[in-house]
């Protein structure tokens, strides 16, 4: 479904993709671990062709997205929800505008007919009565959760979580693992997620990929990876300052 | 020697980097302009921002710039051509204000209040990463964000230029009839004598130019921004000093395009 081939990105001097290469099936819950700083949150721009590469390709359903036009990549990115590492909500509306904002931009629903889905929505991530509250009104949690009915609200079948129990108790960081995979049961959506949180990648991943100095340099299934031989792998699982991984 | 050369080959590079970069903005602009849907809601929400709250900060300005235009007129007239003469200020006044004071105190100060809060509105959303999820929701930043803005401030700028002119002129009225105590017939003659439409016409052009201006640096800064909270007050800052020159610099070369006589 979503296929990364040989993607590089540079800033300047600094080189932060050098040859990703990365495949998420459908309906499947691929994580993308790495250290912070390690262009994984680069690589989800790509793919929702936010960032546009310096060499490499991206498919969507076999749609090469980096070269696409603004109209046509705006058809693609119809089928993305993305919940951004800040949650990016738009602190000048009501949780009830940023919910339906997908809504009525991507669907030709009547605005009762929005209100409803609104409604629906917040109720899946379990909020009840807080449209009419501002972002800086909520919680962490809550924003978080704002932020996800929004992904979902327009039914997207690709959901993009950019580092989802960042900035979050253990607590409620689990409970945001807990909606990821309900997420994936009810809506059978395929899912990608960014992530340093390895304990979240264990409970939500199908399949879990460690980006290391701007490759995948092993991927595999949860218990595949806990067993891994690769000693990167290793250092970062078990979160050990000793080890090949040298960076800060 | 070889690095004191590189320092303003640096400074021509980034200059044209950035002129090249507006230039950009300005294009995917004008190719997005008619493109649907229209974004009324932000559109009239500019209006209001942009017009409606500036009235207050351009009913002082243009007041004060008035009074102080009608003062020294008044001085010259007198010390210079002789008493009675000063009835000849009401049209030079007028002249003044319209095609030139008013219509660049207004750019400035619109530039100060509102080009300074695009830059800080938009840098946040850039930094917070609010610009990209427009984009993911199906709203291109440009038709949301610049497009409205540069639309509401072409419009507003001259609503409120206009509004200045009269209140500037009003206060020039006022120094000359009221305190020094001028021919308030003759005063109003002369002016309406002299001042034609052309003249009133040619400020409220340059002020949508400079409305142009205001909300596309504005714009371009803000969306340019990164790096956190620092990064907005720079681009803020810079919206602001841009925004400033080129209309001191555009308004020379508008007053040059301009016929003298127009209308």
């Amino acid at each position: 479904m979503i296929q990364v081939n040989d993607l590089h990105k540079a800033f300047g001097q600094k080189r932060v993709l050098q040859g990703v290469n990365l495949q998420v099936e459908r309906g499947e819950t691929m994580v993308v671990i790495g250290q912070s700083g390690s262009g994984k949150s680069v690589l989800l721009k790509h793919i929702i062709g936010l960032l546009k590469p310096d060499r490499g390709e991206v498919f969507v359903d076999r749609v090469e997205i980096t070269r696409l036009k603004d109209e046509e990549l705006r058809q693609v990115i119809r089928r993305f929800g993305v919940l951004f590492q800040g949650t990016a909500l738009f602190d000048s509306m009501t949780v009830g505008q940023n919910v339906s904002f997908g809504l009525e931009r991507y669907t030709d629903y009547s605005p009762e007919e929005i209100k409803k889905l609104v409604t629906e929505n917040l109720a899946k991530v379990g909020l009840r009565e807080v449209e009419n509250l501002m972002p800086y009104q909520l919680s962490g949690g809550m924003k978080k959760r704002v932020a996800l009915a929004r992904a979902i609200a327009y039914s997207p079948d690709i959901i993009l979580y950019d580092e989802p129990s960042t900035g979050i108790d253990p607590i409620r960081a689990d409970a945001i693992n807990d909606l990821i995979l309900r997420m994936k049961q009810e809506l059978k959506v395929t899912s990608l997620i960014i992530t340093h949180d390895i304990i979240s990648a264990y409970k939500v991943a199908d399949k879990i990929a460690m980006l290391y100095q701007g490759k995948i340099v092993d991927s595999g299934s949860p218990e595949e990876i806990r067993n891994s031989k690769n000693p990167v792998t290793q250092q970062f699982i078990h979160g050990r300052a000793e080890g090949p991984i040298k960076s800060w | 020697m070889l690095r004191s050369a590189k320092i303003p080959l640096y400074y021509f590079n980034s200059f044209l980097e950035q002129v090249g970069e507006v230039g950009l903005l300005l294009v995917k602009v004008l190719k997005n302009f008619f493109k649907r849907p229209w974004e009324k809601e932000t559109f009239i929400q500019q209006l209001e921002e942009i017009g409606v709250k500036s009235l207050p900060v351009v009913s002082l300005t243009a007041a004060f710039g008035g009074l102080v235009f009608g003062l020294q007129t008044y001085i010259g007239f007198h010390r210079y051509i002789g008493p009675g003469s000063e009835t000849y200020g009401g049209p030079i006044i007028s002249l003044g204000l319209c095609k030139e004071l008013i219509p660049i105190l207004v750019g400035l100060m619109v530039t100060g209040r509102v080009g300074s809060a695009m830059a800080a509105e938009i840098g946040t959303m850039k930094i917070t990463e609010q610009v990209d999820a427009l984009f993911t929701l199906g709203a291109d930043p440009t038709r949301y964000l610049v497009i409205p803005r540069i639309l509401a401030s072409s419009i507003m700028l001259p609503c409120l230029t206009l509004y200045g002119d009269l209140i500037g002129m009003a206060g020039g009225f006022f120094y000359n009839v009221y305190l020094m105590g001028v021919n308030r017939i003759l005063y109003i003659r002369n002016t309406l004598l002299y001042i034609e439409i052309g003249d009133v016409l040619s400020g409220l052009l340059k002020a949508a130019v400079f409305g142009v201006i205001i909300a596309l640096i504005g714009c371009w800064q803000g969306l340019r921004a990164e790096g956190g909270a620092e990064g907005v007050g720079r681009a803020t800052t810079r919206a602001v000093v841009i925004a400033s020159i080129s209309i001191v610099i555009t308004n020379f070369f508008l007053s040059k395009a301009i016929p003298a006589s127009w209308g």
